[in-house]
């Protein structure tokens, strides 16, 4: 049995602790927000927060998550309230939106160190994220918008 | 937890649209409905919550209204990232006088009702979706909102010129208004109108603004169901070994290891290959990849793109197919008092969608279902029933959101659906075939290789006289059932040559000639086709000729397209907001490259820089003129993707074979742009009302030519073959 918490909630699971915790998550959870893009830490479509740290789910076992605290991106906000959503929404950022989940889970990492993230701050954090629909442009404009949100106090 | 939300409706629309083909579907028969309304999707309302009862108003086959004043418009082209969730949605809700903020969509279900117009089969391709929508869909607005007057017409007992209507209501004089959701089911008994007006364009509400998607809160909660989320009760996961060289047969296969290992149910031989099914998808992949299979490596076992490229270099200095024939190219260049020669390559490319091939089934006795991301529908479903052994109309398929799209969902033999079928007869029970992208990359289907050999002349005073192109490639169309339609008795493939054929430039004497390869590598269209590589080789060549001439190549441009009104105002947009004319930092050089595909006139002015060898794109100014336009918001996005999709291949991508086995296998050997790459990017869109054009595609072709003619000028060097690398400039 492997015990961890997922989006505030307690799941105790009997699963091979070798398995990624992205196919735990997708399969055993049900929770498919989480995408499968590589297998190999090369694309980010993956990406939770292990106790608040991005990370890439398709190589990290499911033992690595035990006692830990998970977030997917169905635990970002239950309504959508998030200034990233809210930025994303009013840049319109997604097209195929495959991607997005991995994209805002990486950019809330970077937002809660970085309030105020420069272009090049940015580079860093989301170069682990690719976009093959080329939604970049947008990722930039709609981080800069959201930390704007968070510094004039509009946000949670 | 189980999520179906792209479910039939309940009701059975084919009762009650009878017809809806283009002309006749303002005479489809009419009926109401009680009743879920299963699979609407409402920006930010979960599925389930959005499900309501009541009566339901559904003139015909695109639109259906709720006493609850929901509007669903169903789409019958798939959303891949273009936008046509919403872009579609605009078209009727400005012909209904629709709420907005009450419009939804549905996918549609398989039915020749939903048949691309142009097309004659349900598909999503061509950068085509909006332009042929745009009648069926404004048609298909305005025929509900007349049926919608005359019912409350009829309950005020006025005529129905005297109403009119407004944000999802029915008005007539200062205080009578009736709510679309109150006459649904009055309007539900009415007939359909034997002709409806459609607005002045000067009245749109919707129509030209750049309206919010309507897919994006659902795209930021993990809502957004991809067909490789879709999930069944009891439903397994099944991981295909498939052959390591195309063209190889299995000929044995030791499972001994595989079969004893957690979760595997069961492990079969099928056409594609040896097939694993496992309860879960990592159970499955693990045995398959311990799975021991044999092969026969067949024909292609000794294949090499290097020596394939020799092969195309030879067989380009020999004259093929004509395509073209304008005056004497061949004599023009002997008369010429300067010429050059130049030939260009590309590889082999990958679509490459962020999310894999995945394909579920669920088959029982007379029935089976197909849940994937398919961007040809009819095909699929045909294909499917045929492995089925089932009537078409037995097979329903569900379109999910495509995670990406790019051509590769669009599989003449319906690869991804039909070895998916296979699987669920040998399952029993539903079953989902997800690739790996090691899988998805080995999968096939590419964009073929190019070589382009184009010589050309100018005259003493740098006037462009010659130009002969000769290109050596795979035809995508040969041997599918395009093939008839497509190339219409040629002997070349349109697809090939389209962007050369039709050479925009006044050049008195041009030859276009086509050597169609025969290579047993899959082919398929890929995001732009044949223009992802013609205007690579056209683009550059117009701008080595302008070299050539001691001309400005925006200028020597400009000169040669005083007849192409269209090309000329993207040209000269994208070089005035790049201000052509002002110097860059030494090191810097700036690129121009215009295009005409999918009817649509794309240019780009690009900045790059070149240190240590290593290219660097800076700045990429986009003009796209698609006349007539829905949503400009959505053009925007996608012009800038299909540059950074450009960008990428140009820059990063190439698949290579030795030995007949693929080289590359995931984003580490085969890269895409990344956020620290990309440039700024601004997008100018051409205001006009011509014939509407696509724009899924046209912002691709001009990406790769306007980043090598901006090396040219920060370095002196040609680049002639993709992926760009310093080391082969000339
Ligand atoms: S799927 Fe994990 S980084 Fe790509
Ligand atoms: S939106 Fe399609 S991959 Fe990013």
């Amino acid at each position: 049995m492997i015990g961890f918490s997922v989006n505030g909630k307690r799941v105790d699971l009997d699963v091979d602790p070798s398995t990624p915790l992205l196919w735990v998550i997708r399969e055993q959870l049900s929770l498919t927000g989480t995408k499968y893009g590589c297998g190999m830490a090369q694309c980010g479509a993956c990406t939770v927060h292990i106790n608040g740290e991005a990370v890439r789910s398709c190589v990290a076992p499911v033992s690595r998550a035990e006692g830990k605290s998970i977030t997917t991106i169905e635990g970002l906000s239950p309504d959508l309230s998030h200034p990233l959503q809210r930025a994303w929404l009013e840049e319109d950022v997604p097209q195929c939106g495959y991607c997005q989940s991995g994209q805002l889970m990486s950019a809330a990492v970077l937002l809660r160190e970085k309030p105020a993230p420069t272009d090049e701050d940015i580079d860093e954090a989301m170069t682990g994220n690719i976009c093959r629909c080329g939604t970049y442009p947008r990722i930039r404009r709609a981080i800069h918008r959201a930390a704007e949100m968070v510094a004039k106090g509009g946000a949670r | 937890m189980i999520r179906r939300t792209v479910t039939r409706p309940t009701m059975n629309t084919s009762q009650i649209i009878a017809d809806t083909g283009r002309r006749n579907f303002l005479k489809a028969s009419v009926a109401a409905s009680g009743g879920l309304l299963i699979g609407f999707r409402f920006p930010g309302v979960s599925a389930m919550a959005a499900e309501s009862s009541g009566s339901t108003f559904m003139p015909n086959a695109f639109v259906r209204i709720g006493s609850d004043e929901r509007v669903t418009v169903i789409v019958n082209h798939s959303e891949m990232g273009q936008g046509v969730y919403t872009s579609l949605p605009m078209l009727l809700a400005e012909e209904l006088d629709a709420d907005w903020t009450k419009v939804g969509f549905e996918p549609a279900p398989v039915d020749p009702k939903y048949n691309h117009p142009a097309f004659g089969m349900q598909m999503t391709g061509g950068s085509s979706s909006v332009w042929s929508g745009l009648e069926q869909f404004r048609q298909a607005g305005a025929a509900a909102r007349a049926m919608l007057i005359a019912a409350a017409a009829q309950q005020w007992n006025v005529d129905a010129s005297t109403c009119r209507t407004e944000s999802g209501a029915v008005l007539n004089g200062s205080n009578r208004k009736l709510t679309y959701g109150h006459l649904a089911a009055a309007a539900a008994k009415l007939p359909p109108p034997e002709h409806v007006q459609l607005k002045d364009p000067k009245t749109f509400k919707l129509i030209g603004k750049p309206i919010k998607r309507l897919d994006t809160p659902e795209k930021l909660n993990g809502k957004a169901e991809f067909g490789i989320d879709v999930k069944l009760p009891g439903m397994l996961t099944a991981v295909i070994a498939r052959p390591p060289i195309f063209g190889a047969k299995m000929k044995s296969f030791d499972d001994a290891k595989a079969r004893s290992m957690p979760g595997v149910r069961k492990i079969v031989a099928i056409p594609a290959g040896v097939a694993v099914i496992a309860d879960t998808f990592w159970q499955a992949k693990v045995a398959r990849d311990a799975l021991r299979v044999e092969w026969d490596e067949g024909s292609m076992q000794n294949f090499d793109t290097s020596k394939m490229m020799q092969g195309f270099r030879e067989r380009a200095k020999t004259p093929g197919t004509s395509v073209r024939k304008d005056g004497d190219a061949d004599g023009a260049l002997e008369s010429a008092a300067k010429k050059i020669e130049a030939v260009y390559e590309v590889p082999y490319l990958s679509h490459l969608m962020m999310e894999p091939l995945n394909c579920t089934v669920d088959l029982r006795a007379d029935s089976c279902e197909v849940w994937t991301g398919s961007q040809f529908q009819t095909i699929d479903r045909a294909n499917a029933a045929k492995i089925a052994g089932l009537p078409p109309e037995k097979v329903q398929l569900h379109t999910t959101f495509l995670g990406g799209g790019f051509g590769r969902r669009a599989n003449p033999q319906s690869d991804f659906v039909v070895e998916a079928v296979h699987v669920a007869k040998a399952a029993g029970t539903p079953v989902k075939v997800i690739w790996t992208r090691e899988d998805d990359m080995a999968g096939g289907w590419y964009r073929p290789a190019f070589l382009h050999a184009i010589e050309g002349g100018v005259d003493a005073s740098g006037n462009a006289v010659s130009w002969r192109s000769r290109l050596v490639g795979q035809s995508i169309m040969a041997g599918t059932l395009f093939a008839a339609m497509m190339m219409k008795g040629k002997e070349y493939d349109p697809a090939s040559v389209e962007g050369v054929d039709d050479l925009p430039y006044a050049i008195p004497n041009v030859t276009v000639e086509s050597h169609q390869a025969e290579v047993n590598v899959p082919v398929q269209w890929l995001r732009s086709v044949g223009h992802s590589h013609t205007a690579f080789a056209v683009e550059c060549f117009v701008d080595e000729l302008a070299a050539l001439a001691g001309k400005d190549p925006y200028q020597f441009r400009r000169a040669l397209l005083q007849k192409q009104p269209r090309h000329l105002g993207v040209l000269d947009l994208a070089a005035q907001k790049a201000g052509w004319d002002k110097p860059l930092p030494k090191g810097m050089g700036r690129g121009i490259a215009v295009h005409f595909a999918f009817g649509s006139y794309s240019a780009h002015v690009t900045e790059v820089s070149v240190t240590d060898g290593q290219v660097r794109v800076h700045r990429m100014v986009c003009a796209i003129d698609c006349g007539e336009y829905v949503n400009p918001g959505i053009i925007a996005a996608q012009t800038e993707g299909g540059a950074i999709f450009g960008a990428s291949a140009a820059l990063f991508q190439e698949l290579t074979f030795e030995n007949g086995r693929l080289q590359q296998t995931n984003f580490n050997t085969f890269p895409v742009m990344r956020m620290d790459e990309c440039p700024k990017i601004e997008t100018h869109i051409v205001n006009n009302q011509e014939k509407s054009g696509g724009i899924g595609e046209p912002g691709v072709p001009c990406a790769a030519p306007a980043i090598a003619n901006a090396i040219f000028a920060a370095t002196g060097k040609r680049i002639r073959r993709l992926p760009i690398r310093m080391t082969e400039a000339v």
